[in-house]
């Protein structure tokens, strides 16, 4: 493996003060909300890992497009690496929701079309490792792979979409809320800091993750590359 | 004036959710790189072996 870079090193430092400073701002900096009370505070982190998970799913869509363009394994270590985090990072953003949704909608769960698009995006990403598990040619693998993450990416902007375009009882934070919204709050000022400030620490957090797994993704490749030389 | 609900279960729950998550990730990442290198190592010796 090579020398871990010093930027690195800083990225790691800074990701470790923002998640302390996010979730400073979450607990103690942002006001009580006044009807969910303190379980509306999972807001920040649900919004926050919400943001990068949907971001990632993106990425990985462009860097399958750039696997079937250039062949260059790289992007095939980028896009493994997104899809990874991003679905860490959702499966959060889904479990903080059902948290909050029990006191807010009195249910830990509802087929609403936007906590369903969810369900199905994270289930979509969990079958891509389980297609990348199943074949034993790289080759093959990355550009399986890259068609799967291009057709699975559609899911992101939908996930994304669908509060705007169907009626749901899932609140909106940007934009206008559907008639049947359920559990929406105006947002003071300071929840909006602490909200801003979730998403950057997040993103922080995101791009480190990201680095250190395309650096075991790299190392992955060499000791596959040297197994298939020393077995011949 | 309404009084503000108790749900500072959920919150706590929440955050140990997205932390414990958070680590075990991490965890796995450090268990993955520590193999990987463990492995590269093994197969270095056996290459330079049937040099």
């Amino acid at each position: 493996m090579q020398q871990k870079p010093i930027f690195l090193t800083i990225l790691d430092v800074l990701s470790i003060i923002g998640l302390g400073v996010a979730t400073y701002f979450a607990l103690v900096y942002a006001p009580t909300e006044a009807v969910m009370g303190n379980v509306q505070r999972v807001f920040y982190f649900h919004v926050g890992t919400a943001w990068v998970a949907l971001v990632g799913f993106v990425l990985a869509a462009v860097s399958g497009i750039l696997y079937l363009v250039t062949k260059d394994m790289k992007w095939d270590r980028f896009e493994l690496a997104a899809v990874e985090v991003s679905t860490m990072f959702f499966f959060i953003t889904i479990v903080l929701g059902s948290i909050w949704a029990r006191p807010a909608w009195n249910t830990w769960w509802t087929w609403d079309p936007r906590l369903t698009t969810a369900a199905v995006t994270e289930l979509i990403y969990i079958a891509y490792f389980m297609l990348r598990a199943g074949i034993e040619d790289p080759e093959k693998r990355a550009r399986f792979g890259a068609v799967y993450t291009l057709l699975g990416g559609i899911s992101a902007p939908i996930t994304f979409m669908v509060i705007r375009l169907f009626r749901t009882i899932h609140p909106v934070v940007i934009g206008n809320a559907s008639a049947a919204a359920q559990g929406g709050f105006d947002m003071t000022p300071n929840m909006l800091t602490a909200m801003f400030i979730a998403l950057g620490a997040f993103t922080i957090i995101f791009i480190d993750l990201m680095w250190h797994r395309i650096r075991i993704g790299a190392l992955e490749e060499k000791v596959e590359h040297l197994k298939l030389k020393v077995s011949m | 004036m309404d009084s503000i609900p108790n749900t500072d279960n959920y919150m706590i729950a929440g955050f140990i959710v997205s932390f414990v998550v958070m680590g075990v990730y991490l965890l796995s990442m450090y268990v993955r790189s520590r193999n990987l290198k463990r492995d590269l190592e093994t197969y270095e010796a056996l290459d330079t072996e049937k040099k």
